[in-house]
């Protein structure tokens, strides 16, 4: 099945991998927020996790290995942020710019001899036959575990969010931390936790890129991928469901207009390469401009400092 | 009568201030307790320890005989104590159900939870729907789900902090049936509050705080609210003095004035009409939440409408900003003072000159006259009885009353012909208070229209002529205030907003006898 010589299912096969760091990323960082945090130091925790994953399986050999030390490089950056803001009350917006900076820097030291060096392929679920079928084979079934285990996250952050006390609890911190305070929850330990979950999510995110994507090192290897992850978060008015579909749609665009550029489409190569920019974020202000309560869904204490009186 | 929870010698001190000194009482059990007091006297901290909140620095406290040492709030509820906050305790982007439970330790799911809250509510006659988001509710409804959620935990001591300020009369009177009815099945209440008629009516025995201090009890019913005023501030009060004037021409006319909300969870204004002449005071009454944050930044020109709108001396104004509404004659003080109506970190007389620099002539082709600047100031400093060391401090470290007779003194020193206040004494001590009171009737008397918003009916009484209501955006036409009795004010104010009486027996039935206190306990 071609369109103008490109082929739709291998399109969004690949959207989807394309998609699947922002998608982690995105759904750690709306975790984060809702919890009334706000951690601009999505990129720097995102390249730590490259990083990290990239080391620990090139080391070990296992990609598994690498994921589990991804996802505790972006804890352990995301712990150092909960450190500073929600302990020491520094600025939120100064310190997450400064994770990025720092993430970005000491990820390029880190790296050093490891540029060139292919990492141990991430295994394809053994689906067996099922990845064999037509059209539903390559999208459905052909993927590695990661990609799954992304989806996986989106129904159940939205499922711990909307169902369970915990989402409540983090919800109401996010939303009034002085009321959850008042009724003696513990503002401060939700949040680390929050931020702690985020961490991890943008250090997978960050070790997807540098594993499967790509898959190698090469210093800066996000490339904007944490600042678009945290526009998607707003943009899809911090609900998971808009999180998925605004990082499918820039994997989407992201891939089809490399497509385009490969088949020499007579379309400046400069435009093609703003398009998921701007198209993403065009599609989510539409979405959420249309209901007048979603902007509601902000969480009212995000980015404001909490301080208990005892 | 038996003792539900003893207070001794409670103390306790922040940085700079003695909170809380050697505070000794005790709670009966069914008994509703007053503690009263003015801002600052110590009351707020009294009940966080209470609740688990804060920690007392030295002092014990005995429930049921049993030293009572709660480390958090959690572990206050585990023993039966329960708290209605004054502000900050809900959740606008939650649910009502979802804000009910998590008020609660162990909520039952969801869907019982929101039938309970059903039954409960209609019980005691506070309908509520679960599922509505709690920033579409009005005030009063905010007050049932905070209420409610304390009621479905059975407690044994209810703490309540100024419960009423957001109540219409009507709301009021449902709200102590309810709380009658409650101490009759044996639960204690604690009730704070500064309105001294309703303690009166409502409570069994008061304490009264001063600084930090018990400075007496008494039994409200047969102590004057005068008497009990005085103990509060621990001086002679002087009720303001009005002088009979006959009012002037139309000084300040809003001719159907709409305004569309300015925030998600604000009110519109619905063609609002008034007319105020020279020399007289307007109250304007109403629940907080409809209207009066929106009116008052259509009156000072912070949001703008046509021009025809907004009339005054007969010059339209309503499309003109706040310094060409000065010029005109009008000047307004807002309810907040920090942050709206001063700079909290900007010095006494550079808050001056933000206000007065047009109608005072303090700024020559753009270069502020300082010294004149500083003289206005120390002026004000002098004339309202601010107390603060000079023009040069700032304004966030004067204490609330000190401030805000600054804010009002500026306004009304810049001689205006029209005065919009809001909330004049809100947070303010009593003697202050009278102050502020005193020197709108004195401008009033001196020619100007004065606009006064208030929550406080009692206030609007004492200083206004006419009176008119705000409800959801919407002006009642004015009424003369003599003549007007409590509960036509409460209808103005939009009644009991859907509330009704208690029904103690639907509540029987509609209730598993489990949940309920199992044998009455009348007070002896």
């Amino acid at each position: 099945m071609t369109l103008g010589g490109i082929d739709i299912v291998m399109l969004i096969a690949s959207m989807m991998v394309a998609a699947t760091p922002i998608l982690l990323a995105a759904t750690g960082e709306m975790v984060a927020e809702k919890a009334g945090v706000l951690n601009l130091g999505v990129e720097g925790m995102m390249i730590m996790g490259a990083i990290g994953g990239f080391g620990a399986a090139v080391l070990t050999g296992s990609p598994v290995i690498g994921f589990l030390a991804a996802a505790a490089a972006g804890v352990v950056m995301a712990l150092l942020f909960a450190v500073l803001t929600l302990k020491l009350l520094s600025n939120q917006v100064a310190t997450g710019l400064a994770l990025t900076l720092f993430g970005l820097g000491l990820s390029a030291l880190l790296g050093q001899g490891l540029q060139g060096i292919k990492p141990p392929p991430t295994a394809r679920l053994p689906l067996g036959p099922l990845a064999d079928l037509p059209v539903l084979g390559p999208i459905v079934f052909g993927h590695d575990w990661v990609v799954y285990l992304s989806l996986a996250l989106v129904v159940a952050v939205r499922w711990y969010l909307a169902r369970t006390r915990g989402g409540l609890v983090l919800r109401a911190v996010g939303e009034n931390p002085d009321a959850a305070h008042a009724l003696g929850y513990p503002v401060v330990r939700v949040r680390v936790l929050a931020l702690a979950f985020g961490g991890a999510l943008a250090g997978l995110g960050g070790a997807y890129l540098s594993l499967v994507r790509v898959p190698q090192w090469t210093e800066g290897m996000t490339a904007g991928a944490g600042w678009i992850a945290l526009a998607i978060v707003v943009f899809a008015s911090w609900r998971a469901e808009r999180v998925l579909l605004g990082a499918y749609l820039f994997g989407g665009i992201t891939v089809l207009q490399l497509r385009l550029q490969a088949a020499g489409v007579a379309i400046p190569v400069q435009i093609l390469s703003m398009a998921p920019y701007l198209i993403t974020i065009l599609v989510l202000v539409v979405m959420s401009a249309r209901g007048g309560r979603a902007r509601l869904q902000a969480p009212a204490a995000l980015g404001r400092p909490f301080v208990a009186v005892r | 009568m038996t003792d539900l929870l003893r207070i001794e010698g409670i103390s306790k001190s922040y940085p700079g201030v003695k909170a809380n000194d050697d505070v000794s009482f005790t709670i009966g059990q069914g008994r509703i307790h007053a503690l009263l007091g003015e801002n600052g006297a110590g009351k707020s901290t009294l009940v966080k320890m209470i609740y688990g909140l804060v920690r007392p620095d030295s002092g014990r406290m005995v429930m049921h005989g049993a030293p009572y040492q709660p480390a958090d709030p959690r572990a206050a509820r585990a023993q039966g104590v329960a708290m209605v906050f004054q502000h900050f305790s809900l959740f606008d982007a939650l649910t009502v159900a979802e804000n009910v439970a998590l008020g609660m330790d162990n909520p039952p799911p969801l869907r019982d939870l929101a039938r309970r809250i059903r039954e409960v509510s209609e019980g005691y006659g506070l309908p509520l729907d679960p599922g509505r988001v709690v920033g579409d509710l009005s005030a009063g409804e905010r007050q049932r789900i905070e209420i409610l959620r304390c009621l479905l935990q059975d407690p044994k001591l209810l703490i309540m902090d100024e419960p009423t300020s957001v109540l219409t009369p009507q709301e009021v009177t449902i709200l102590f049936g309810t709380l009658r009815q409650l101490a009759a099945e044996g639960t204690s209440i604690l009730y704070i509050s500064h309105k001294l008629e309703e303690i009166r009516s409502l409570c069994d025995e008061a304490t009264i705080l001063r600084h930090g201090k018990v400075v007496g009890s008494c039994n409200p019913r047969d102590t004057s609210a005068r008497a009990m005023a005085e103990m509060m501030v621990g001086a002679s009060l002087r009720a303001p003095a009005r002088t009979a004037t006959e009012p002037g021409p139309v000084a300040l006319e809003v001719r159907n004035l709409s305004l569309p909300a300015t925030h998600p969870f604000g009110t519109p204004l619905r063609a609002i009409s008034l007319a105020v002449r020279q020399g007289e005071v307007l109250g304007i009454g109403g629940v907080a939440g409809n209207g009066q944050d929106e009116l008052m930044l259509a009156l000072s020109g912070e949001v703008r409408s046509a021009a025809e709108t907004v009339r005054v001396l007969g010059q339209p104004v309503g499309d003109q900003d706040p310094n060409s509404r000065r010029r005109a004659g009008m000047v307004t003080a807002p309810e907040e003072r920090l942050g709206h109506a001063a700079v909290p970190e900007m010095s006494l007389t550079e808050n001056a000159v933000l206000s007065g620099t047009v109608r005072k002539r303090l700024a020559r082709r753009g270069f502020i006259d300082w010294r004149a600047a500083e003289d206005w100031a120390a002026e004000i400093i002098a004339t309202f009885d601010v107390r603060t060391r000079g023009t040069g401090t700032p304004a966030a470290a004067l204490s609330g009353g000190n401030l805000q007779k600054f804010v009002l003194g500026r306004e009304i020193m810049q001689s205006p012909a029209v005065i919009v206040v809001n909330q004049p004494t809100w947070g303010v001590d009593a003697s202050a208070a009278a102050y502020i009171r005193q020197a709108l009737l004195d401008r009033a008397a001196a020619g100007a229209a004065v606009v006064v918003i208030s929550q406080d009916i009692d206030e609007i009484l004492e200083i206004a002529d006419t009176f008119a209501a705000l409800n959801e955006g919407r002006l009642s036409a004015p009424r003369p205030v003599a003549g007007l009795t409590l509960e036509q004010i409460g209808l103005m104010l939009g009644g009991a907003h859907g509330m009704h009486q208690a029904e103690p027996e639907a509540l029987h039935a509609a209730v598993p006898a489990a949940s309920l206190p199992e044998s009455p306990h009348v007070p002896s």
